[in-house]
């Protein structure tokens, strides 16, 4: 019979069946609207009406539009630059934190605020700041909001790690002469690669999807626009098949991304 | 590996720098709403004039409003907004005074739309397409209207299948219109009760829309809708079915404008621009792709017989549109607008 | 601790400095300009005008105002309700799994959290239409009955907000229960308790600061959230997020878009308080021998 090894008692099979029924309920509800999409990005006929046979052309449009692969070169750029930045950042802070490890609850809070903030706040936040101090905006001013709520998630995969870090070895390298820097660079980075890298993984991946601060902070003109605001742009004008088509795309790499993040960080779950 | 990542962030962040100080001696950048102008009409300026224009594209007068002031029009070149937006540009002092030296093409005009309430002598915009508000339908699924009424007040039958415009202006003006009051009316009882009517109205609404009412009508999750003409076009185009009528208690006169903002980088392009679409053949290319009617008289008197008989409306003399009343700016009143839709939106 | 960087050194707090004046510069300082701002008076044709006023404080509290902020608490409250229910079930139907499934299992049920919030939300569009796949689902079965339109309802914006945000809340109740250890609620049983005494009596405390953690997550993303309302409420239901977008975007009064972000900040603060005296709570007596 198979009983859990842990965590709640499990009365009896019944229990079992039930568990797993729920489960089977709360898949179904996660996955069907998601599939129902993919399933459409390849129906011929592209509506959710009729099923007419097996096509990847709605694929093929996509490539041909200019639009869309504009944003998604915008995006790409966003999320790189963000990424790199806030793990730099990110991950000095964490090491930072947990070093100093007395932290008032402001600190804590500051950190953690980013996580949390409603985007519609920051993003108008942001916005009137840029536009009282007259910052041009555009891609820039973009890369640096991502990188706000982005280097607080960095942070905090990073500290996860830091928690189950072994000081001594920093402790023998400073005894061996190492300086400070050196230490760093030498013991501490790699010992924390995986979750930096895990981190920057989850970043990327949030800022490839963030949409909201993306809108308020963009500049004028098509060399702002990201693929999450071109995709608004579309939804707003209508259930097209292109969609289906670059919904499927942009899922398939926030979910590699994902993958790769929880292969390289086992069990630090991200949001966790 | 760490070592790289630690020695290049330096020279990351000097490359970010480089990157972020603006890039913008971009060209002249012109935003439209989407599908508003000919689907080739960028290149065609740019190739025959030699410029470097970029299209861009907004949702909503709103959208682009918001973007405009919270930037100071910095950015954008030309914007293509509807008549009460322009008003507020010109009154923020975010559009340019026009010279009508630089746009010989202006004589192309019909004489009515020189003397446009909002702007009478086209000193701050220029009229880029102008029509009704009225109603589009199914008329293989629902009666002809003849009224507001029928839209704010629909038959059981109707009831759960309309739809009306989501913007402030436009979803005042079908109460203003149906209780016959002007659509610049500002008295506070008048008002109350059509927000009192609007309200009574939104129980009875599928959804407010402004982008894709008349997808609603060709896939027939809607009947009856609220829209302007040349929208309701798109959808006559799909299916014969789908006609559009103006109500017997009148509509507003819109009209979308073409304003140059007076922090362009690129003015003498963005003159260019406006006076390239208002050459007779492009103004009419523009007319006959998107289907509304344009004020240009020697574009609309080249525009193919066979397109107004589909699209009555395009039809439609400018003598009998100037009947209707325009969208005026209401300055200070704006905000009890704005919270009387917050009322009709916030109600049950 | 060790010798290298103590607490008291200051070289931690080098290490800290990009990151905290980072976000000092472009979180901190604009959420006080937004506090300065919704101090200040909307100019005629929208803009700022520098005259000091505390209307736009007194119109948050203005009933209209009062009422979108009460309704759009109502849909956050009742998705952030229904996402706790049917997350708690889920995590502890997977914590009741066999420790070495669990990861997978989580895995899968966290996946759609990281596809793009837009692409999920427009999902329901098609499923929900009336000449959507549900009801051609529906026709084809059989049914030949009028369908009432189900997109554009509220019940449609609590859908995709609890669809959006549910893998969350299985995370965070899965934590407190992963954490349970079974002799507890053994030792429970021992002493007499039925399975639906021991969950209510044991289980379901130890856990609380999983759900309180889920459900305010849920309700500070709901009530901020403009664009499941604007997508799957056609319009016609007002979040607190919609009506600040309205403000900066639609009415540019900047002023009061300002004192209304202000609101949301503070309930924001006020749910993470009480999430903390929860969690306080439930740490204080009755710890978990691991955690």
């Amino acid at each position: 019979m198979p009983l859990a090894e842990s965590g709640p008692p499990m009365a009896d099979r019944n229990t079992f069946r039930l568990m797993l029924l729920i489960l089977g309920v709360v898949f179904a509800f996660l996955y069907i609207p998601i599939s129902v999409l993919v399933g459409l990005s390849f129906n011929e006929g592209g509506l959710p009406t009729a099923w007419t046979g097996f096509s990847t052309k709605w694929y093929g449009a996509l490539l041909e539009n200019d639009d869309i692969l504009k944003a998604a070169g915008n995006t790409l750029i966003v999320a790189v630059f963000s990424t790199l930045l806030s793990t730099i950042l990110g991950t000095l802070l964490a090491v930072g934190v947990e070093i100093r490890r007395r932290n008032g609850k402001w600190l804590e809070t500051v950190i953690f605020a980013p996580m949390i903030i409603p985007d519609i706040v920051l993003a108008i936040a942001l916005l009137s700041m840029f536009s009282l101090m007259g910052v041009k905006m555009g891609l820039h001013t973009i890369i640096v909001s991502h990188v706000v709520f982005n280097l607080a998630f960095v942070c905090a995969v990073v500290r996860a790690r830091l928690k189950s870090f072994d000081w001594s070895i920093v402790e023998a390298s400073a005894d061996l002469g190492g300086s400070t820097l050196n230490t760093l660079r030498r013991v501490v980075i790699p010992v924390l690669m995986p979750a930096i890298i895990a981190g920057a993984l989850l970043a990327f991946t949030l800022s490839v999807d963030e949409f909201i601060i993306a809108f308020f902070t963009a500049g004028a003109g098509r060399s702002s626009i990201t693929l999450p605001m071109q995709i608004f742009a579309m939804i707003r004008f209508g259930v097209t098949p292109e969609i289906n088509a670059l919904a499927t795309l942009v899922m398939s790499v926030s979910v590699v991304a994902l993958a790769l993040s929880q292969r390289l960080n086992k069990g630090g779950l991200p949001g966790q | 590996m760490s070592r790289h990542i630690l020695r290049n962030g330096t020279g990351l962040i000097a490359l970010l720098a480089a990157f972020a100080t603006p890039a913008f001696a971009d060209g002249l950048t012109v935003s439209n709403w989407d599908g508003y102008m000919a689907a080739d009409a960028i290149d065609n300026f740019n190739s025959e004039t030699g410029n470097t224009a970029e299209l861009v594209l907004h949702a909503t007068n709103e959208e682009i409003m918001g973007k405009l002031i919270a930037s100071k029009g910095v950015g954008y070149d030309v914007v293509f907004v509807s008549s009460p937006f322009a008003e507020v540009l010109n009154n923020l002092g975010l559009a340019e005074t026009l010279d009508h030296a630089k746009i010989p093409n202006i004589g192309n005009l019909y004489t009515e739309a020189t003397t446009l309430s909002h702007d009478p002598g086209n000193t701050f915009s220029l009229p880029y397409a102008w029509g009704t508000t009225g109603l589009c339908y199914r008329s293989d699924l629902v009666d002809t209207p003849t009224s507001w009424n029928d839209l704010l007040k629909p038959a059981e039958s109707v009831s759960g299948k309309t739809t009306m415009l989501a913007t402030d202006r436009w979803l005042l003006a079908a109460g203003q219109l149906s209780l016959g009051y002007s659509v610049n009316e500002t008295d506070a009882d008048k008002m109350a009760e059509v927000r009192d009517l609007l309200i009574d109205a939104k129980g009875t609404l599928l959804a407010y829309d402004d982008t894709t009412f008349y997808a609603k009508l060709v896939s027939g999750e809607a009947e009856l809708v609220q829209a302007w003409d040349g929208w309701c076009n798109y959808g006559i185009g799909e299916n014969a079915d789908i006609k559009y009528v103006i109500p017997e208690e009148g509509s507003d006169l819109w009209v979308d404008t073409m304003v140059i903002m007076k922090a362009s980088e690129n003015k003498d392009a963005a003159y260019e621009f406006v006076n390239y679409i208002l050459d007779a053949d492009n103004h009419r290319w523009a007319a006959e792709n998107i289907l509304y009617k344009v004020p240009n008289e020697a574009a609309m008197s080249g525009v193919d017989g066979g397109l107004i008989e589909t699209f009555p409306n395009m039809g439609m003399a400018p003598a009998d549109m100037l009947k209707f009343e325009q969208l005026r700016d209401v300055g200070a009143a704006q905000r009890d607008y704005s919270r009387l839709v917050s009322e009709i939106k916030a109600a049950n | 601790m060790n010798g290298f960087l103590m607490s008291t050194d200051r070289r931690p707090m080098l290490l800290m400095t990009p990151a905290l004046l980072w976000l000092f510069g472009l979180m901190v300082v604009p959420c006080l300009l937004i506090l300065v701002l919704a101090f200040f008076r909307r100019g005629i044709y929208g803009g700022i005008e520098y005259t000091w006023t505390f209307e736009n404080i007194a119109l948050v509290f203005d009933p209209l105002y009062f009422q979108i902020f009460m309704k759009s608490a109502g849909i956050a409250g009742l998705s952030a309700a229904i996402a706790c229910v049917l997350g708690y079930a889920a995590a502890y139907a997977i914590a009741a799994m066999p420790r070495r499934h669990q990861p997978l299992l989580l895995f899968f049920a966290v996946l759609p959290f990281w596809s793009n919030y837009l692409v999920r939300t427009y999902a329901w569009i098609v499923l929900l239409n009336r000449e959507g796949l549900i009801v051609n689902l529906a026709r084809w079965i059989g049914y030949e009955g009028e369908l009432p339109s189900m997109l554009y309802t509220e019940q449609a914006v609590v859908i995709g907000l609890v669809y959006n945000y549910l893998p969350f809340v299985i995370l965070s109740c899965y934590a407190p229960l992963s954490r349970l250890s079974p002799e507890i609620a053994e030792a429970s049983r021992d002493l007499g308790g039925s399975a639906w005494t021991t969950f209510r009596r044991v289980t379901l405390p130890m856990t609380v600061p999983g759900i309180a953690t889920g459900f305010v997550f849920v309700f500070v993303l709901s009530i901020g959230n403009f664009v499941t309302p604007a997508l799957l409420g056609g319009g016609q239901f007002q979040m607190i997020g919609n009506l600040v977008y309205a403000q900066f975007l639609t009415a540019n009064d900047w002023p009061f878009g300002a004192a209304l972000s202000m609101v949301l900040i503070a309930v924001m603060l006020g749910l993470l308080m009480g999430q903390a005296v929860v969690a306080e709570r439930a740490s204080g007596g009755k710890r978990a021998p691991d955690g």
